[in-house]
């Protein structure tokens, strides 16, 4: 059964779409990746889930329910978490209040939660009080991915979770993606680093000018002349 | 002597006057995006209702005051519903002309209410000043001015730093966007801004009032200094408006201290000239503020 599904969707931000007919499917407990050159839609399709874009066709589900254009809130409510590629955390909160603000909509003591986040985050249990902004992009990125956390959602969304970064905390956050995939979290991730991402990807889908060009099997995509010689540099 | 008496009390009590009003114009600035050139006037509605609840129970102004917050909140809450919630999608431009309609509705709604004539919390009655080492008077309503702001501010800071609303105004400020995106009630958060904003402008107008008296344009002559306060601090930093409206207020009063030889520095009559001054001065030298606000 699938956690998520996207069929068909269609949608931009102005007049002109530009998603076009596109569908994705989750399957529980499966790591999926979105590649595809830039511009190609993959960050947008993964706000359409949110509500964030103007839809002109197709449907959002989550395991079975429609959730298509509902409002980014009740989205997260849904158990829904989405890490965006930029602005991720807030910057003057403590990494703590931001961990907090994860837990927003949790009326429940979550504060066992936030020890499993440090103990799995642990720089952050050593910058608990230092506010967001602050901190270098790896640790940041960590707290982007531990305030989603802090809801255990039922399924996880990661824009470019390792842009920026440098090899060392690319392999780490990439070693933290398993780790909580292998918790039991589904992941949906769009990343530039296809190599690496479509390594410990269940599936893969190729995303060009809006519209699904291929999918498959992440270690089938990798070893695909065609797709190594578009996106992976040969 | 008289340097304290006459030109340092009066600018504290300015500046916690001032302060109140800044950090309102800042949480708005900073969660609604919009300069609300209308918070004068939650000032003044907010004085004017303590004036008629003190002339229905014969109360002490500082008695009244958190009932006369609450109304005030109800009323900043209604504007906010009826005004400014249409235009939530609009540029900020839109809205602070909005604001600016509103603040000329709400003027002549109190002038129609209360009329145009000046009133006194106290009339006829002359508190005198407290008399320290011989020559240091200070009026109790300063001390009672003073310390109430300085109690306010605290209150203000527990709320933002310790409670999950103000953790959640903070969040707003920082990226609306991302609240949205984590699940916060942005529309929550708003209402809550507008009830601490009206709440400590309720009480910023009320302790302008008992300084000296209430008059319908009380409110109009506070936006200059608050919005100098604001910016100061840096723009949608509560903690800099604090400090912002200090040092406007001193600056203002401390202006006509006579520094140089017998006469006044600067006229009285320029007080209003030196928060704009000031204004001026920061957006040339620091735009962000003391406290690293944003910057246009």
């Amino acid at each position: 059964m699938s956690v998520l599904s996207i069929e068909n969707l269609s949608g931009g931000y102005g007049e002109a779409d530009i998603l076009h007919e596109v569908s994705l499917e989750i399957d529980t407990g499966e790591i999926v990746v979105v590649i595809g050159p830039n511009g190609a839609g993959k960050s947008t399709a993964m706000k359409a889930v949110f509500g964030l874009l103007r839809l002109s066709g197709g449907s959002v589900h989550l395991a079975g329910e429609d959730i298509t254009n509902m409002d980014p809130a009740q989205v997260v409510n849904k158990g829904v978490c989405y890490v965006p590629q930029t602005n991720n955390v807030f910057p003057t909160l403590t990494v703590q209040e931001n961990l907090e603000m994860g837990a927003y909509i949790r009326n429940d003591d979550f504060r066992p939660r936030l020890l499993e986040i440090y103990e799995m985050f642990p720089p952050l249990a050593e910058k608990k009080k230092q506010a967001a902004g602050e901190l270098s992009g790896g640790q940041r990125q960590m707290v982007a991915m531990g305030k989603a956390l802090m809801l255990e959602p039922t399924i996880l969304m990661l824009d470019e979770p390792t842009a920026g970064l440098s090899p060392i905390y690319r392999n780490e956050i990439f070693q933290i993606i398993r780790q909580i995939n292998a918790s039991g979290v589904p992941i949906l991730m769009v990343e530039q680093n296809a190599k690496q991402s479509l390594a410990v990807a269940n599936r893969g889908y190729v995303l060009v000018d809006g519209r699904n060009r291929t999918t498959g099997k992440g270690i089938d995509l990798l070893n695909d002349p065609e797709i190594a010689k578009m996106f992976l540099g040969g | 002597m008289d340097f304290i008496n006459f030109y340092l009390i009066p600018g504290i009590v300015l500046g916690s006057i001032y302060a109140l009003g800044a950090i309102g114009v800042s949480l708005v600035f900073g969660i609604l995006r919009f300069a609300n050139f209308a918070h004068g006037e939650l000032m003044l509605i907010g004085a004017y209702i303590t004036y008629s609840l003190i002339q229905f129970t014969g109360l002490h102004p500082l008695v009244v005051l958190p009932i006369a917050m609450l109304f005030t909140s109800l009323v900043a809450l209604g504007i906010d519903h009826s005004f400014y919630k249409p235009f939530r999608a609009s540029k900020s431009t839109i809205v602070i002309v909005a604001s600016f309609g509103i603040a000329l509705m709400a003027r002549s709604a109190v002038q129609i209410i209360w009329g145009v004539d000046q009133f006194s919390y106290s009339p006829g009655r002359i508190q005198m000043p407290m008399v320290f080492f011989d020559t240091l008077r200070i009026s109790p309503k300063h001390i009672w001015i003073v310390s109430f702001t300085l109690v306010l501010m605290a209150i203000t800071h527990v709320i933002l730093s310790y409670t999950r609303a103000g953790k959640a105004m903070r969040a707003m400020s920082d990226s609306a966007e991302l609240a949205r995106l984590t699940g916060i009630n942005t529309e929550n958060v708003v209402k809550t801004t507008w009830v601490l904003g009206a709440s400590l402008a309720t009480a910023a107008g009320v302790f302008l009032g008992w300084d000296s008296h209430l008059h319908s344009m009380m409110g109009f002559y506070m936006l200059l200094p608050m919005f100098a306060a604001a910016i100061l601090g840096g723009i949608g930093q509560p903690y800099g408006a604090m400090v912002g409206g200090l040092i406007v207020g001193l600056a203002e009063e401390l202006s006509a201290y006579p520094w140089i030889g017998e006469n006044p520095l600067l006229s009285p009559a320029y007080k209003a000239g030196v928060a704009f001054a000031l204004m001026i001065i920061m957006l040339i030298w620091r735009p962000s503020g003391l406290f690293r606000g944003r910057v246009f």
